[in-house]
């Protein structure tokens, strides 16, 4: 599946049946993210499939 | 597994584990924010209250729950400053977020800048002074936000402080033995009687960033994710980092030192708080605790 990470703005490829999967898998600390699913904020227990597109949100603020 | 409460779709899962839907985390956020309100006397009849604003999430989403908390209060008036400090690549995008939530909410935004306060923006000051960008942003944003509030008569500022700011500001003033600053810290600060500086209250105190940024989005409140370019810089960043590590293995952690703070935070204002109140500046007459503020000092190196 196609995931875009904002805080880079980079587009990785990934293959993870959940989200805390896909963020254990990319390295990200799931306490500084929140995770878009087809368009909608899901928690971390979400399934993944391989035509998703996910977004992964920063929390931490830009300034 | 569904919201506990309406059994729908989850969107956010709070630090105890519960899950909440888009409706009922919207509803638990809102009612958090107005009990710090109420809690703390946060906003009062006859407040005329700043809005700090940057454009950023914390004050967008600030901004707009004041808006509908105090349009249903009456005798109460809000506005917004931003403070533009001439970052390149970063305040621009971030003013241009600020100006059409002002705009959609139909809230007054009054805009100042570093050059025209200070005659440099923030990028020539970084240049030329030996201290961290941070630092002097710091000192020289909270100079203008006490002036425009004061010249503005707002008795309140309020800030999108949250628990994650707060937290790390808790360890960083504990890791630096720096007494006199913590004791300026908790849900309002600056709490002294002199009609030239202002209160500060933090409706968002007890918000974690994480729970503001699900709330932003939910709504459709903040803009692009911009990142500032001196944000790297920052030992907070550091602190951040360690306490998010933490957070993850230890959920809860950052309440925790939020309520152990606002426990001991009595004892610092009693034991760390400047007797006779707040001084101020012999050349600007804007508060400090020294003779000459910090910002009157940077500007004689700024300038010389």
């Amino acid at each position: 599946m196609k995931v875009y990470i904002e805080k880079t703005g980079k587009t990785a490829n990934a293959k993870a049946p959940s989200v805390a999967a896909l963020l254990k898998k990319l390295n990200i600390n799931p306490v500084t993210v929140l995770v878009v699913k087809n368009g909608a904020l899901v928690t971390e227990d979400a399934k993944l499939a391989e035509n998703d597109t996910v977004k992964i949100l920063s929390v931490v603020s830009g300034g | 597994m569904p919201c506990k409460k309406c059994l729908k779709e989850p969107v956010f899962a709070l630090i105890s584990g519960e899950k909440l839907c888009r409706k009922c985390f919207n509803s638990y956020f809102e009612r958090k924010i107005r009990k710090c309100i109420r809690q703390y006397g946060l906003i009062e009849k006859g407040d005329r209250i700043a809005v700090a604003i940057s454009g950023g999430k914390d004050s967008s989403v600030l901004l707009s729950l004041l808006s509908g908390i105090t349009r249903q209060m009456k005798n109460i008036e809000i506005f917004a400053i931003l403070i533009d400090e001439g970052i390149r690549g970063y305040r621009p995008f971030t003013k241009k977020d600020a100006v059409n939530l002002c705009k959609k909410l139909g809230i007054k935004l009054y805009v100042y800048s570093f050059k025209k306060e200070f005659g440099m923006d923030l990028d020539r000051m970084v240049k030329k002074l030996k201290k961290g960008p941070c630092t002097i942003c710091g000192i020289f944003r909270r100079y203008l936000l006490n002036k425009a509030a004061r010249e503005l008569r707002a008795n309140k500022m309020a800030f999108g402080h949250n628990a994650d700011d707060e937290a790390q500001s808790v360890v960083m003033n504990l890791f630096r033995s720096n007494n006199d600053a913590a004791a300026r810290l908790g849900v309002v600060n600056g709490i002294k009687k002199d009609a030239r500086f202002i209160p500060r209250i933090k409706p968002m105190y007890f918000m974690l960033e994480k729970e503001i940024t699900a709330y932003a989005f939910i709504n459709g409140i903040s803009g692009k994710f911009v990142e500032c370019p001196y944000a790297g810089s920052a030992y907070r960043g550091e602190i951040r980092n360690m306490l998010n590590d933490f957070e993850l293995r230890h959920p809860g952690t950052k309440a925790g030192i939020l309520s152990s703070f606002l426990e001991t935070l009595p004892l610092l204002k009693e034991n760390f708080m400047k007797e006779g109140g707040i001084g101020f500046c012999r050349k600007c007459g804007e508060p400090t605790s020294g003779e000459e503020c910090m910002a009157c000092r940077l500007l004689k190196e700024l300038h010389s």
